[in-house]
């Protein structure tokens, strides 16, 4: 048969690209989707965690007995029911959800207590008694560094980097070519600056929730909130000592990821306290323990030079990135030195990483890992460089940017990219060009993701009734069902309604990576096409058999298997529908399936516009109008790619303006709730207007590239260049909270701020 | 501390449970008579994903204590619907793709439905400072704003 | 935790007078229940009052209106007469937390958790308001700004709790304001905050103005320099300077996760300046 191999570019569709109404959408609307916190079971106990009050403490002993003894406990564990993982990875996993000789940060949890109910379980935490020896301690990256600074885990040092900075530095990188020093001999104007970001927390707004039990012959199931349930699996079995095949992990519907549910925090201490008290036990996190205990992302101290001549040609670049990841090691900066200046065309480029340790929670991914901060420092340095020779940031954007052929700073050679679209829509766009009034400012960043394919199963059973089943691995968190379910329609010449997309178990499919890197509806749905192809070549196959003719001689077109020529007989086509009815005296059941490892992910480029007001007596910043602009390769349903492109900005905005997390003295995090942890709220937003873009990603079919990430990394710097625009001073520190604006005005006008 | 045997009415049906003196009213709906819709987001009043109206009255479920629910009327998103009827709010969020995670979702609803009863042709600053005691991280706002304002011309005009 | 519905302020007085231990009062229980929860209190008592015959009405008086100890916020943005007389006081109570916590929240549990930077109270100590004390002596009346004593605490006996805000009249050409600094435009809590109450003359002269600051010091303060400021002036440039000179001299307040000093003391006064022209407008506009 001949399957499809028109290219994307050329392709008509008929569901991609439409907007379907998703199919969990009554579900939500109505209360009835079961999210982490949902199911009970029958006996289930209620389990809480003790935690650390100090930021930094040995563990001398802890002392259960009295908890133990409490009416209504079940079972009680801290790290000595635990035994130690092999792998490195694996066993600081287990360390960061109970700790074991040492308290590593403020919430690091150190004992968990199962009881019959949540009352008796809070009453046993306060009989538990924990012999801390307090520890010096040190929450910033620039203090982590220097030598002499407290240790947080000694012995994990990278080798690489030598003695003058401290114990915490677990990680070194260096990426970069060409002649820096003869880059910045050629710039007529060099500009260097130092930047800090505070650490910003995913927020999703279900806080992490899992059941579990543990029975005893071994087998052990866990319902739980995650982006990915293998990978669940495949740490918690790890952890528990057993056999992958023996848990079972069914993922619940998610209230928001972002990266932050990717690995474990409560599942490996529910499954000890299954398995201990032999009922099923579930944990659900209060929000001042996911804001203190889960993971943020990270934080980041960097010196950024850039050379540009008056023209607007960029001449060589060189960011030096120093990020913490909080207790353990931490490899994000690596992402965000490869990101730094990926936007760019640049002869010379040099990106340096530090990761060090720090008396924090274990750092998580968080949407573009990384990114966002070097991105923030390049594109601030770029447009303070805009200003010093009054060119247009989009233009000096243009003339430097990135595009099919460039040898990125990282090392790959890109292909088609969307960067140049993006910057000239941005710049033809009304947005661009509409009137600011005074302390008002207009502010431009660019954004990059690199997108990520992996390991990927899909299994398409074509039902008897002329209907569809797509099951897959990944938690659904922003739509993918509907964009899988569009996909596989599409392939099928089904219309969307025929396709329910179920996302299952471990027990039901092969092993799916995380639902992270931008990479569902990318390589699911890659997966999702080869599955339907896989069941089209069925189709075509069982036709022949009932036509009696070679099944080379039978085609696929227009949701129906037809003769390929006239040589092939005269038969009217049969629909999947007439297929699928007959499919038990043709053969058996019709399945198609695909397992691969994706790769092709191809990389994303976005471009945001930002106006903002800043009222110069007390520092504060609105947000008046909002553009994102953005290459989503093709687009499956529009809607959600709006979605992602506004709801990365808004969370971007967030972290330039707001979000950050707050150490005190004792190194204990000062705003640990959605009071003082300031996400945007509905009244701090306008509209966030959408551009998308469709250069097609040659890696995939469709076209398709990840569109989830990119719109977090480029509100940082759009912001600050805005607000730099709008008060006439610079910020070089996120969060460019009020006091902070205030400050810095004041500083740049010393008349005004005594009055 | 023994419990207090509590009456009262959720989404039209007279019910009753057992509950804690210091349970609130959401883990009563949650955890006492298995309305889960009502979500637990920070328990301090912060995020609205347990909003419900109390006699008519837009709170928290989370700052409610269970047991001053006795005499009184509350409403949670299971009422919203009327059988297989969705209520026109929740209609038109899927229609808008107001929702990704969906996890604030049932919050947003009960709040904008009590925002419309109030107010039937609010302005977007209005729609925006009615529910900002209702954190989405995932859609930037833009199209649940987008739906209610929707909404609310639909039901002007009908 | 014992947790009990009081059916009469007499009820509620022996209730709580009786209780050795910690007890905490139920109104609208927005601060209560987050203290409750988080394990900062953990009484052996909660009295609810919303079911005392009175607490929940609004009620003319003397001029003024005596508001019911748990009149929520959305009930109090509801009343037309509250809102013509003291406009600012009801703004106060309004900017408090989110809609679902304006339909709990009341005037006399934003006094009574005594947060220094409570909303509510700035502009009810502009307005002179007084509140009404049930206690095991009987009934005694407080000016709202004797109320608190630090953060968290009240110079309130045990056993007595607030029964109802008396907002007292006003002369004609007189209106009020308040307006707090957040980092969001909602659901934060007072960086700082200025509550201005003022009178005009016939001829647009300020013949009384009071100025009270949140969030600058362990309690709300009066700054009484700030209301001489305005008082006997058309409030111009000079007198607004003036006021916020002294609103910036008369803060004392702390560095903390909220803001600096140097931030308080200098937005302080640029509040109580904006505060100042809203009021006087609304002033005006009565005439």
């Amino acid at each position: 048969m001949a399957l499809d191999k028109q290219t994307a570019a050329k392709r008509e569709f008929k569901v991609v690209g439409t907007r379907p109404l998703r199919p969990d959408g009554v579900d939500k609307v109505t209360g009835k989707a079961l999210y982490g916190a949902d199911l009970t079971a029958p006996g289930m106990l209620v389990a809480r965690i003790l935690r650390s009050p100090h930021a930094h403490a040995r563990i001398r002993a802890i002392d259960t007995s009295a908890a133990e003894a409490a009416p209504g406990v079940k079972a009680v564990v801290t790290a000595a029911d635990f035994g130690a993982p092999a792998d490195e990875a694996v066993r600081d996993v287990l360390v960061n959800c109970m700790a074991h000789d040492k308290a590593l940060y403020d919430g690091h949890a150190v004992a968990a207590v199962a009881a019959i109910s949540e009352a008796a379980a809070k009453a046993a935490l306060k009989l538990i008694k924990v012999d801390y020896e307090v520890l010096p301690h040190v929450t910033d990256v620039d203090a982590a560094m220097k030598p002499g600074a407290p240790v947080i885990q000694p012995g994990r040092q990278a080798e690489t980097v030598g003695t003058e900075v401290s114990e915490n530095v677990t990680h070194y990188c260096e990426f970069g070519h060409g002649d820096l020093e003869a880059g910045f001999a050629k710039a007529d104007h060099v500009i260097e600056r130092s930047f800090k970001t505070e650490a910003t927390h995913q927020g999703y707004i279900e806080p992490h929730a899992c059941l579990a039990s543990f029975a005893s012959d071994g087998k052990a199931d866990l319902w739980c909130c995650t982006q990915g349930q293998y990978m669940v699996r495949n740490l918690c079995s790890q952890i528990m000592g057993m056999e992958a095949s023996q848990l079972r992990v069914t993922p619940s519907e998610i209230g928001g990821g972002f990266g932050g549910k990717t690995t474990v925090f409560i599942e490996p201490v529910a499954l000890m306290l299954a398995k201990k008290s032999g009922r099923p036990v579930k944990i659900v996190m209060s929000r001042s323990e996911v804001l203190r205990a889960t993971g943020p992302t990270c934080s980041s101290s960097m010196g950024v030079k850039i050379g540009m001549t008056k023209d607007g040609r960029i001449t060589a670049g060189h960011a030096k990135l120093r990020y913490q990841g909080g207790a353990f090691p931490c490899g994000t900066v690596e992402f965000g030195a490869m990101a730094a200046f990926a936007a760019y065309d640049l002869d010379a480029v040099r990106t340096e990483g530090w990761n060090a340790m720090t008396n924090r929670p274990k750092q998580a991914a968080y949407r573009a890992p990384g990114a966002p901060m070097s991105i923030y420092g390049v594109e601030s340095v770029v447009d303070e460089l805009c200003q010093h020779f009054g060119l247009d940031p989009l233009d000096v954007r243009l003339k430097n940017a990135a595009k099919a052929g460039t040898k990125a700073s990282y090392g790959v050679t890109f292909t088609d990219i969307g960067l140049s679209a993006c910057l000239a829509k941005a710049k033809a766009h009304p947005h661009y060009t509409a009137p600011l009034k005074p302390g008002q400012g207009r502010g431009v960043s660019c954004g990059f993701w690199f997108n990520f394919g992996g390991d990927t199963c899909v299994t398409l059973n074509v039902n008897s009734d002329g209907t569809v089943s797509v099951t897959e691995g990944n938690p659904d968190i922003g739509g993918s069902r509907a964009s899988i379910g569009m996909m596989a329609a599409e392939e099928l010449g089904v219309t969307f309604d025929k396709v329910r997309t179920q996302v299952v178990d471990t027990a039901s499919l092969g092993y799916n990576e995380v639902t992270d890197g931008s990479r569902v509806t990318f390589a699911v749905g890659l997966a999702t096409i080869k599955a339907a192809q896989a069941a089209k070549k069925v189709m075509c196959q069982r036709a022949a058999k009932i036509w009696g003719i070679d099944e080379e001689a039978v085609v696929w077109e227009d949701g129906a298997a037809r003769p390929s020529g006239p040589n092939a007989g005269q038969f009217p086509p049969m629909t999947l529908a007439e297929i699928a009815a007959v499919s038990s005296q043709t053969g058996g059941p019709i399945a198609g399936h695909h397992e691969v490892n994706a790769d092709g992910a191809g990389v994303s480029f976005g471009v945001h516009l930002v106006d903002v007001e800043v009222d110069p007596e007390t520092g504060a910043t609105k947000v008046l109008r909002y553009t994102v602009f953005q290459d989503a390769g093709k687009a499956v349903h529009p809607s959600y790619v709006e979605g992602q492109m506004q709801g990365g900005a808004a969370q971007g905005i967030g972290w330039a303006l707001n979000e950050e997390y707050i150490y005190g003295d004792d190194g204990k995090l000062q705003n640990p709730g959605f009071l003082d942890y300031r996400v945007p709220v509905a009244s701090d937003l306008p509209m966030i207007d959408t551009v998308i873009l469709e250069i097609p990603n040659p890696g995939h079919p469709y076209g398709v590239r990840g569109v989830g990430e990119t719109s977090i990394v480029p509100p940082l710097a759009a912001i600050a260049n805005a607000v730099s625009r709008a008060a006439g001073v610079r910020l070089t520190s996120l969060p460019m909270s009020p006091p902070r604006i205030l400050a810095a005005l004041d500083a740049a006008h010393p008349a005004a701020a005594a009055e | 501390m023994s419990r207090i045997h509590v009456n009262t009415t959720v989404n039209g049906d007279a019910v009753d449970f057992l509950c804690e003196p210091d349970e609130t009213l959401l883990d009563a709906l949650r955890n006492r008579l298995g309305l889960t819709g009502s979500k637990e987001g920070c328990g301090t009043g912060d995020c609205g994903a347990c909003s419900v109206t109390l006699d008519g009255r837009l709170v928290c479920s989370c700052l409610v204590l269970a047991a001053e629910a006795e005499g009184r009327a509350v409403g949670t998103i299971e009422g919203m619907a009327e059988g297989e009827a969705l209520h026109p709010l929740q209609q038109k969020f899927i229609e808008h793709a107001a929702l990704q995670c969906g996890v604030c979702t049932p919050g947003i609803l009960v709040a904008a439905k009590a925002l419309l009863e109030k107010n039937p042709d609010p302005t977007e600053t209005e729609v925006r400072y009615w529910l900002a005691g209702n954190l989405c991280r995932c859609t930037g706002y833009d199209k649940i704003i987008r739906a209610v304002m929707d909404t609310a011309a639909d039901l002007r005009r009908a | 935790m014992r947790f009990e519905v009081a059916t009469s302020v007499a009820d509620a007085v022996r209730l709580l007078a009786a209780e050795p231990g910690t007890a905490r009062v139920l109104a609208g229980g927005t601060d209560v229940l987050v203290q409750l929860r988080s394990g900062m209190v953990e009484p052996a008592l909660v009295v609810d009052i919303k079911r005392i015959a009175g607490m929940r009405d609004i009620v003319a008086e003397a001029g003024g209106f005596r508001i019911g100890a748990a009149v929520s916020g959305a009930e109090l943005g509801e009343h037309a007469g509250v809102r013509a007389m003291w406009p600012g006081v009801v703004e106060a109570m309004e900017l408090i937390g989110s809609t679902q916590v304006q339909g709990r929240a009341t005037l006399a549990g934003n006094l009574c958790n005594a947060s220094p930077a409570a909303d509510s109270v700035p502009a009810m100590v502009a307005a002179e308001a007084v509140a009404r004390v049930a206690g095991p002596d009987g009934e005694r009346d407080v000016p709202v700004a004797a109320i608190p004593s630090g953060p968290g605490r009240t110079t309130l006996a045990r056993g007595e709790f607030i029964t109802s805000i008396f907002l007292p009249a006003r002369p004609a050409r007189s209106s009020d304001a308040y307006l707090r600094f957040i980092p969001r435009t909602e659901m934060d809590i007072a960086v700082c905050s200025a509550g201005v109450s003022l009178t005009l003359g016939a001829d647009g002269t300020c013949t009384a103005a009071r100025v009270a600051l949140g969030a600058v010091a362990p309690t709300v303060v009066l700054v009484p320099e700030a209301g001489a400021a305005l008082v006997g002036t058309t409030l111009g440039t000079e007198a607004l300077d003036a006021l916020a000179a002294a609103c910036a001299a008369a803060a004392k307040p702390i560095d903390d996760k909220r803001g600096t000093v140097a931030f308080r003391k200098k937005v302080a006064g640029v509040l109580a300046r904006r505060a100042t022209i809203i009021a006087a407008e609304r002033a005006r506009a009565e005439a």
